[in-house]
């Protein structure tokens, strides 16, 4: 239903702002837009330097002082508890083997696909692309109980090949959408130089191409990493034993493993799994704010 | 010269391992999930066919008709939240931080990075009224009202819910938005001004009616997301109080997984799907006439 609408290239959405125009020379000196950032900064971050006090508390300090209070004692040791005592190590590292491999294989995957289906010419291309399109419309609750029967059925539950292969397939149609998305930008004849000077298609497509969307396969490596990354449901079903629990699961359960909750090391835990992917934002801010914004473009 | 471009090994070998996996592992369940809406059972005890059973408990189990009441709200309320609050901080940016809203956009955007379960959890320790009062809660009393507990009705459990997915979601639709508020060309916003139109009005009659597109695409991205609102949910009040806040894919999950029950599992799922269909199909309807007409 999204194909006869015109689609946004990565292109269209340029790095904003930049463009000298006399509208938007100099902020605005009144005041209430200096109120209206401030209440804004504060509503944005303030919860997270709460949680980061909070996470330094002992559990008496927690419980019975103020919840603006600094922290009477910084009890750096809610963190190496939380790492250790409460598996949180243990569930970073399920998540990096998850999330790695199928990061790899969606990339690669799609990135044939993509070219395929923008530089090579072939009838039924644009159908194909709609087939994957509308993988993108379907609840994933669609699919989880048959995948739930195979995976049982061939003996992989109990390893993290469900999530692996999982989130590689439900991850397939926006990166197949969007590497074609990219391709639009590469002209065609550059290829069919390419190959006069003897090299086959799918050696220029490895060579060629692959170099040219070279930023765009960090962009959308970048957006299906926080995809997948966060995500709870898929994790949630294929994950039935406790060792197998990647982050975000094993955060949802972390009050249950220490039998009367231990409030400094859960915010700790809170904490690791925020400053992660915080710290990615830090560095490769405008690559991942313009990769989520141009993924969304489904309409 | 087409003919390298053509060569159907080569789009065989490209293409093909990309389409095997997307169709086992999305197409191949998808209609494998159709079959299971008409058994009984589960993936250990085995299923047994049930004809249409399932959907006629469908029509009459009040869960449903909750939970489906409780997702239809929550996404109508947290689409059009999100994008008049995505509205109007483009309109900060653009119109008033300008150049120098660069690093208000990001600081506004990070949000949208954070793993929902831990922003559910930080939310519900922020909103709690014990064993801890919380901020909001001390907030509450310092201003000499009385604490609240959020958590103990469904109401305003669902108002915490509300606040915490547009707290998560408003920096990231005003970066949308924002790309299609600066692509109004300069000259379009100075004759408007020459003419006399300011302030609200200006926005009124030029800004909106030029953004109308980038709206539509950003409140259908939206609804298509809200509709499928599941984690936020789990982590916040995990369907609670009672099933007070539970969604159609939390109420699908809890049927299939804590009751066993795969065969009503898939009729649910398959609700959900033609209710995301349907409702993409009308928004999206809407949005071409109103475009095409605006």
């Amino acid at each position: 239903m999204a194909i006869d609408t015109p689609v946004k290239t990565a292109a269209d959405r340029r790095p904003s702002g930049t463009t000298g125009s006399p509208r938007r020379a100099r902020p605005s000196r009144r005041p209430w837009v200096k109120i209206v950032v401030t209440l804004l900064l504060v509503v944005e971050i303030y919860p997270l330097i709460w949680m980061f006090l909070t996470s330094l508390k002992s559990n008496d300090d927690y419980l019975n002082n103020s919840t603006w209070s600094l922290p009477t004692t910084w009890e750096w040791g809610n963190y190496s508890e939380a790492w250790t005592t409460g598996h949180l190590g243990l569930y970073v590292q399920n998540s990096l083997l998850a999330v790695l491999p199928a990061l790899a294989l969606m990339l690669l995957l799609g990135t044939a696909a993509g070219f395929a289906l923008q530089i090579m010419v072939w009838k039924g291309r644009s159908l194909t692309l709609l087939v994957f399109l509308a993988g993108m419309m379907v609840p994933p609750q669609m699919i989880l109980l048959p995948l739930f029967t195979v995976y049982f059925q061939a003996g992989l539950s109990g390893t993290l090949w469900p999530l692996v292969l999982t989130y590689t397939g439900t991850g397939l149609p926006l990166t197949v959408f969007m590497m074609a998305t990219y391709y639009r930008t590469v002209p065609r004849e550059l290829f069919e130089a390419a190959t006069i000077d003897g090299a086959g298609i799918l050696r220029a497509f490895w060579t060629i191409s692959v170099p040219l969307v070279r930023n765009a396969l960090l962009t959308v490596g970048l957006v299906q990493f926080f995809f997948i990354w966060n995500d709870l449901l898929i994790a949630l079903t294929f994950t039935n034993n406790q060792d197998l629990r990647t982050i975000q699961v094993g955060l949802l359960n972390f009050t249950g493993d220490f039998g009367a909750t231990q409030y400094g090391p859960l915010f700790a835990a809170i904490c690791i799994n925020v400053f992660g992917t915080l710290l990615i934002y830090l560095f490769l801010n405008q690559k991942v704010m313009k990769g989520l914004t141009s993924g969304a473009v489904k309409g | 010269m087409h003919r390298v471009l053509g060569d159907r090994r080569a789009i065989a070998i490209l293409l093909g391992p990309a389409l095997l996996v997307y169709s086992l592992i999305m197409l191949v369940p998808i209609v494998w999930s159709l079959g299971y809406s008409f058994t009984k059972g589960n993936t250990i005890d085995g299923f047994t066919g049930n004809g249409v059973a399932n959907f006629s408990r469908l029509l009459d189990d009040p869960s449903v008709h909750e939970s489906l009441w409780f997702t239809l709200t929550y996404a109508a309320v947290v689409t059009v939240g999100q994008v008049v609050a995505g509205y109007l901080l483009a309109l900060l940016y653009v119109f008033f931080l300008k150049k120098s809203s660069a690093l208000i956009r990001t600081l506004a955007f990070f949000p949208v990075v954070l793993p929902t379960v831990a922003v559910g959890l930080l939310f519900q320790k922020f909103f709690q009224v014990a064993p801890q009062t919380g901020p909001v809660n001390s907030l509450l009393n310092a201003v000499g009202l009385e604490s609240i507990d959020f958590f103990g009705s469904a109401g305003s459990a669902f108002w915490v819910l509300i606040v915490m997915d547009i707290w998560r979601s408003m920096g990231f639709y005003a970066v949308l938005l924002f790309a299609g508020l600066v692509d109004i060309p300069d000259e379009v916003l100075e004759s408007a001004r020459l003419d006399g139109a300011s302030g609200l009005r200006l926005i009124r009659h030029i800004v909106l009616p030029l953004s109308l597109p980038v709206l539509m695409s950003s409140l259908i991205f939206s609804i298509n997301g809200t509709l499928k609102v599941f984690d936020s949910v789990v982590a916040l009040t995990n369907g609670g109080p009672g099933n007070g806040t539970t969604p159609l894919t939390l109420y699908m999950f809890q049927t299939s997984f804590t009751y066993s029950d795969y065969g009503y599992g898939s009729t649910i799922a398959l609700l959900l799907t033609v209710v995301c269909l349907l409702v993409s199909l009308v928004v999206y309807r809407v949005s071409r006439r109103d475009i095409t007409e605006g």
